[in-house]
């Protein structure tokens, strides 16, 4: 190339920065700062805004709970549980915490109790290293106490049995602080996850990173980019009338950059789950929220 | 390597190669700048195909990143990337051609997807199913590169204050 080449290109590239400048939005900002409080049901404060946990070393300057980014109607429905499109499915779940079932005769409230007291703090912690030693979701530990302890079927990872259970459990820790354990046993679980959301997946080469951390708060076509944070989980989406599992928005995310996908329930989507889950110490358990 | 592309019939011999020969993704020559000097295809772009390639979520879906005058018409365009309205302005026919066939050779690291390319895939999935792909092919072929070009030529808006 001739410099004169080289000179005109690194022109382009000189204008390109500014231009970039004022179209796009400003990723890794504060998306609603006039929005300066959640409280559920006028009683429940959540933690939308905390200080980056230590071991981002500065790759967010804050870290922001999806309910900021949401339109406002789409916010205040996650405000008052009678509007909360998730809570009848708390409720189911509530009742199959009281339900006998399984070979045993026993129901889970027969060993842990009231499940607002059993399961106060529970999803703030999860996913953890069991006794074993090896990365449980909340969904393994519910499954190991049908199947072990019940003697009852396990639950399928992404049918409505589990995920309302999971969002009746969810639902007992609002306002907690999440704090999943990364050091110890944890340790190499979560160095596999850190591995995994900075690979850029697929065809379209593209990580976790890619959108969540540096493109946070710009537009991806109509969506408004989130940090990606799991706090508010399982959600319940809007456009699919649905409750979501942490896993099947795991799965969602990385087919979208045109990539195999990783199985719900799989080893390597627990350690993801661990990593994004520590992206998020700090802010509430917020789930079951709600989302476009 | 140059693929011929030529029309075989049984029994039928090699045709002349004036038929167009296409460059394979991985014969593309990048200078310094990751700019492409020579058309992939030798057919000049078509601009209107260029436009369909360019908003259809399974193509190109530059839309989903960019605004553009050009795709005004289409409802909320993305802005993860730079605003192409004037982008003809700014870049040369090859410069072009290189941010379209791998803009990473340009911008490094960037997250704008390499449209031309088959390297350095991981997990490379079968479009948008969650499953593993049989086999790699590019995102574009290599006249569809040529059509966005042909499209993103006309993107001469004079640039904004
Ligand atoms: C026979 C008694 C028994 C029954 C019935 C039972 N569990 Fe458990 N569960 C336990 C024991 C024991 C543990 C492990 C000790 C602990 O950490 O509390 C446990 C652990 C758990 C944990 C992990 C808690 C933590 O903090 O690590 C969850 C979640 C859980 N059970 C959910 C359920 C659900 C949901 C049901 C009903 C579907 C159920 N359990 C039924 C005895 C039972
Ligand atoms: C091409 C961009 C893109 C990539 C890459 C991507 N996501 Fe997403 N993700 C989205 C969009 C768009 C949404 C919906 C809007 C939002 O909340 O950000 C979303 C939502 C999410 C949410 C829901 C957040 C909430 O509060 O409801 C989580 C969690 C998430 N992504 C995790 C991930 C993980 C983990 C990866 C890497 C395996 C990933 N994403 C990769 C685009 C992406
Ligand atoms: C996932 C988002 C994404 C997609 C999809 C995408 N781009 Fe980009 N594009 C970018 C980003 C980001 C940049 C800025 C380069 C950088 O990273 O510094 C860019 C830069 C460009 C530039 C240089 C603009 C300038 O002013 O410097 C052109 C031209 C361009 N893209 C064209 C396209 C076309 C045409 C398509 C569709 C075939 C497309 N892009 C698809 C993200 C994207």
């Amino acid at each position: 190339m001739t410099l004169r080449a080289k000179m005109a290109a690194g022109l382009a590239m000189a204008t390109a920065l500014v231009f970039a400048g004022s179209a796009q939005a400003e990723p890794n900002i504060d998306p609603n700062p006039d929005v300066t409080e959640l409280v559920i049901n006028g009683e429940i404060p959540i933690t939308i805004r905390a200080p980056a946990p230590d071991h981002l070393d500065g790759a967010l300057p804050e870290i922001y709970s999806g309910w900021l980014y949401r339109d406002a109607s789409t916010r205040e429905m996650e405000m008052d549980d009678f509007e909360n499109p998730a809570m009848p499915f708390v409720d189911a779940g509530i009742e199959a915490w009281n339900a006998v079932d399984g070979s045993e005769g026993k129901s889970c409230a027969d060993c842990h109790g009231a499940i607002e007291e059993g399961m106060a703090g529970v999803r703030a912690v999860m996913p953890k290293v069991n006794e074993a030693g090896a990365l449980w979701s909340m969904e393994d530990y519910i499954n190991d106490c049908r199947v072990n302890r019940m003697g009852a079927e396990a639950y399928d990872w992404d049918k409505q049995p589990m995920k309302n259970i999971t969002a009746a459990i969810a639902a007992q820790s609002r306002g907690m602080p999440v704090n999943v354990a990364i050091d110890g046993a944890a340790a190499p679980y979560w160095e596999q996850g850190r591995e995994m959301y900075y690979t850029r997946y697929g065809k379209l080469q593209l990580s976790c990173a890619s959108c969540h951390q540096e493109n946070n708060n710009n537009f991806i076509r109509g969506d408004h980019l989130s940090q990606g944070q799991i706090n508010g989980f399982p959600v319940y989406r809007l456009k699919q009338s649905a409750l979501v599992t942490i896993h099947n928005r795991f799965y969602g995310c990385v087919r979208d950059t045109q990539a195999e996908s990783f199985a719900k329930g799989g080893d390597e989507l627990r350690a993801l789950e661990l990593y994004v889950a520590s992206r998020g110490n700090g802010l509430s358990v917020e789930g079951p929220s709600v989302r476009p | 390597m140059r693929k011929l592309f030529v029309l075989c019939t049984a029994g039928m011999v090699m045709l002349p190669s004036v038929l167009a020969a296409e460059t394979a993704p991985g014969d593309v020559v990048f200078g310094d700048l990751g700019a492409v000097e020579e058309s992939l295809t030798g057919t000049a772009g078509n601009a209107e195909a260029g436009l369909e390639v360019a908003t259809t979520r399974s193509l190109g879906n530059c839309l989903a990143c960019h605004v553009a005058e050009g795709w005004a018409h289409m409802p909320l365009p993305g802005n993860i990337g730079p605003a192409l309205t004037s982008v003809a302005h700014r870049y040369t026919e090859a410069e072009l051609r290189g941010i379209l066939i791998n803009s990473k050779h340009m911008f490094e690291g960037t997250v704008m997807p390499s449209f031309y390319n088959v390297d350095d895939i991981i997990r490379p999935g079968d479009g948008y199913t969650g499953k593993a792909a049989t086999s790699v092919e590019p995102l574009l072929s290599a006249q569809q590169i040529e059509d966005l070009l042909a499209l993103l030529q006309t993107f001469d808006e004079p640039e904004e204050e």
